[in-house]
């Protein structure tokens, strides 16, 4: 019945079913390789449009001096202050936040109960969803009036100080502190849930209180998982622009707390618009000391990642 | 009847460093069903695997010598291993129906080879699924998600998916294995049905298995065919020490 | 030593430990709770139709975003129509046909580098090289070549993650009947991860329409809103400000009610977004359990 078979060979027959297939894989590649091309051409251009500023203005000058007057008449292009900004800015950021993430994750991870941890769960997933621009507008109609009133009380009598209006150092890292704790909750928290569950049995059945074996047991071993929550969340707190970029205020001054300060990204943001010449030239040569920051962060991530075991 | 259907020379296959079939030499005949036994890792499933080229997928693989089909070498140049694969179907260990309905299942493979009639496709779904006697039990319900069978039902409509394309050699890797008795031997009975329409080559765990079933036995161990003979025989007077040590259970 | 099995008092260091833990889950969701709250509390007044609807026009008298809604739509409109595909088709690139090696690593290592770099660097790339270098100055069509760019990683990596979760026998079943790959992948592959790959694409309209910094020099401000059917493709060579730059532009101005508004339309979104999904990831769950 079934026997109406013609007598086929198993010889080709067909070119385009075979061209087809080439096809097929060849596009496949040219996709894979857009991220390959992507990442070259944005380095390429980093430098391309960063280097020139050095040359005509001087490394020195610019990396190492800390009057930032682009516009002045004798325009002074150094941009330290703003450097050790974002530097300072970060690590306060991530000093703040990463305490708060991990016991979080601990939180979510071992002692909340289930229903509980089913509520925040996705409170923190919609934390993480929030435009950033938000963050910015509630920095500075909440955190920056508050920071007024404690700056007048604070420098109630000081003759010194240029008073901020709020928008300060203490604003933007607040603000930066609340845009790197997803991120850091969510990643410390799955590296503590992929600890194995015999470690902690264990634990237990030496005897340790809960407690115990969550900081002596269960987050050593999710050591590599926290340390690549912490990086991600440096890596996103210094590349954050429009969230802080009118929660810092709008000069360029040593970073302490109660001043008003300028970080890489915020001025880019505020001044591209409007910068030319050799103002534009520089404001690009502080996107390429942005881009060699991230680029450092994201090698030791991926040594990190390398070098850690392949269950955390 | 000695119509050799398929024959392999001087078949050598290494993945990597590892030698994993050594000099296998045979011929399968048309319209019988051949066992395949030996302990886990004597290389009969990979040398099943090689007779529809799906180690083709696998890395590093690197294959010598001759398997032809009616005369043809499927390893030659020029072959086409897909329109090879549909004169040479297969069906797995554990049953492996996509997630779709009945009907398109039966359908995927029709519809690969261009038939896009709805009115062949009708015909040769029902033709299949009879094939594989299990019409009766799904016929009222082609639209539901092939997913929602049993084990057993599973294995059998991947069977008729497998007869959809109109093979004329089906391989078969251990298809009981994950089943219970009685689908095991609803399926028994199926192969014994249609041998008179196709080759069938089985491999298995199961020593009864072979004996039921199939016309001629391949013992395999280490990576070499050590007997190969009607299956009466190789079972009751097996020719090799290895054969016997391993028929009788004092290894494997 | 007293060896009474009966309850000590709980060590201190555990209690002080237990009001910490708790204490930075607290925060967590208060300041959700509280950004939710004074946002809708403060956007709620500026939300009515003619806010929604009409563009912000001084001669009309109308305050509005409906400008900015519709480059926001355009943006993720191109946006996906380029990212989608070469996204997936690197992603099955690397899950079905690469043989592992360096050139493999070489693509999962920029794709890396590509989800870290922030977005104001991606903003000067995509105003250098596609505004200046490639001639499309500040336009919605450069704003959304070079949002491509920046959620090419969340696709990619999403789909692959959901090919990955697709079972090999479906792979070796219909090759073993004799399917070329592209057909097996065409039917049986994409198909089956499909929930994984709307999960990434609906991300990346999250990012889309949350991303500022890598738009402000890019796609400009513009919200003019089309009038003829010709505006309707010509609009893409033109500048256009989504909404998060309208809300940037209006908090510098210090129009806080414009502000809160648009905050309050995006939170919306956000919500929206994250709901579907949750429904979406609950969906795979079930069809991965059959």
């Amino acid at each position: 019945m079934m026997n109406t078979r013609k007598n086929t060979s198993i010889i080709r027959n067909s070119q385009t079913k075979a061209l087809v297939e080439t096809i097929a894989q060849i596009i496949f590649t040219v996709c894979a390789v857009v991220a390959v091309l992507a990442v070259f051409s944005i380095t390429l251009y980093m430098f391309l449009q960063g280097t020139p500023a050095f040359a005509q203005v001087g490394i020195r000058e610019i990396l190492f001096h800390s009057v930032w007057a682009p516009t002045a008449q004798t325009p002074s292009y150094g941009i330290l202050y703003i450097i050790l900004t974002s530097i300072i800015g970060t690590a306060a950021a991530v000093l703040i936040g990463v305490p708060i993430g991990v016991l979080t994750a601990v939180f979510l991870a071992e002692v909340a109960p289930r229903k509980l941890a089913a509520f925040v769960r996705p409170a923190i997933d919609l934390l993480a969803g929030i435009p950033s621009v938000i963050y910015g507008l509630l920095g500075i109609m909440i955190l920056n009036p508050l920071m007024y009133r404690l700056e007048q009380i604070i420098f109630a009598d000081s003759e010194t100080h240029q008073f901020t209006g709020g928008a300060n150092l203490i604003s933007a890292v607040l603000v930066l502190v609340i845009m790197i704790l997803p991120t850091v909750i969510n990643i410390s928290q799955s590296s503590l849930q992929a600890v194995q569950k015999d470690l902690k049995d264990a634990s237990y059945g030496l005897g340790a209180s809960q407690i115990q074996t969550i900081f002596r047991v269960q987050i050593p071993a999710a050591k590599s998982g926290i340390i690549s929550a912490v990086v991600l969340g440096v890596g996103r707190a210094i590349g954050e622009a429009m969230a802080i970029s009118l929660v810092s205020g709008s000069s360029v001054n040593f970073p302490l707390p109660f001043n008003s300060v300028r970080f890489l990204t915020t001025a880019i943001v505020s001044e591209m618009g409007y910068a030319a010449d050799t103002h534009r030239m520089v404001l690009f040569s502080i996107g390429l000391v942005l881009f060699v920051f991230i680029m450092l962060i994201n090698t030791l991530l991926t040594k990190i990642l390398k070098g850690a075991p392949q269950d955390a | 009847m000695s119509n050799v259907k398929i024959k392999t020379r001087d078949l050598n296959l290494y993945y990597g460093e590892n030698h994993a079939l050594k000099s296998v030499n045979m011929d399968i005949m048309g319209n019988e069903i051949t066992a395949f036994i030996g302990p886990s890792g004597c290389g009969k499933s990979t040398y099943l695997k090689t007779l529809n080229r799906m180690n083709d997928f696998v890395l590093n693989v690197k294959i010598t010598g001759e398997v032809t089909l009616d005369g043809e070498n499927i390893y030659g140049s020029g072959v086409d291993s897909t329109l090879l694969r549909r004169k040479v179907g297969m069906v797995f260990q554990q049953p492996n129906p996509f997630p779709m309905s009945i009907y398109d299942n039966i359908a995927y493979g029709p519809r690969l080879a261009g038939i896009r009639s709805k009115v062949k496709l009708d015909e040769i779904v029902e033709t299949s699924l009879r094939q594989a006697a299990i019409w009766e039990e799904v016929h009222d319900r082609l639209k539901k998600s092939a997913l929602g069978l049993s084990g057993g039902q599973q294995q059998r409509l991947c069977i008729a998916r497998a007869l959809a394309v109109q093979p004329e050699v089906l391989l078969m890797d251990e298809p009981t294995s994950a089943l219970d008795p009685i689908s095991t031997s609803k399926i028994e009975e199926l192969c014994m049905q249609l041998k008179k329409d196709y080759t069938i080559i089985i491999v298995t765990h199961n020593m009864q298995q072979a004996a039921r079933i199939s016309d001629k036995t391949a013992f395999f161990l280490l990576g070499e065919m050590i007997e190969y003979a009607p299956t009466e025989e190789l079972f009751s007077l097996p020719k090799d020490k290895r054969t016997e040590d391993y028929i009788t259970g004092r290894f494997g | 030593m007293p060896s009474s099995l009966q309850r000590k008092k709980p060590r201190i260091a555990d209690r002080v430990a237990y009001v910490f833990i708790y204490l930075s889950a607290a925060i967590s969701v208060l300041i959700l709770i509280g950004i939710i709250g004074y946002v809708f509390f403060r956007g709620v007044g500026s939300i009515n139709l003619e806010f929604l609807t009409k563009a912000t026009s001084a001669r009309a008298g109308t305050t509005g975003i409906a400008g900015n809604i519709i480059n926001t739509l355009y943006i993720i409109v191109i946006t996906l129509m380029v990212a989608a595909p070469i996204g997936i088709g690197s992603a099955v690139f690397l899950n079905e046909y690469a043989k592992p090696g360096k050139f493999v690593r070489l693509i999962e290592f920029t794709t890396e580098i590509l989800s870290g770099i922030p977005s104001i660097i991606f903003g000067l790339f995509g105003m250098v090289f596609f505004g200046t270098t490639l001639r499309l100055g500040y336009s919605i069509l450069t704003g959304a070549l070079t949002l491509t760019l920046m959620i090419l990683p969340l696709i990619t990596r999403n789909t692959q993650e959901a090919l990955k979760t697709v079972p090999n026998s479906y792979r070796s079943g219909a090759l073993g009947i004799g399917a070329t790959k592209w057909y097996m992948i065409r039917t049986i592959l994409l198909p089956s991860a499909m929930p994984g790959i709307l999960t990434g694409v609906i991300l990346a309209i999250g990012r889309i329409v949350g991303e500022s910094a890598a738009l402000l020099f890019t796609a400009g401000s513009g919200y003019i809103l089309p009038k003829t059917a010709s505006d309707f493709f010509s609009k893409i060579f033109e500048s256009g400000g989504t909404m998060t730059i309208q809300l940037y532009l209006s908090m510098s101005k210090g129009q806080y009610d414009i502000a809160f508004g648009i905050a309050l339309v995006l939170l919306v979104i956000v919500l929206g977004i994250n709901f579907a999904t949750k429904y979406l990831a609950h969906k795979f769950d079930l069809t991965k359990k059959k």
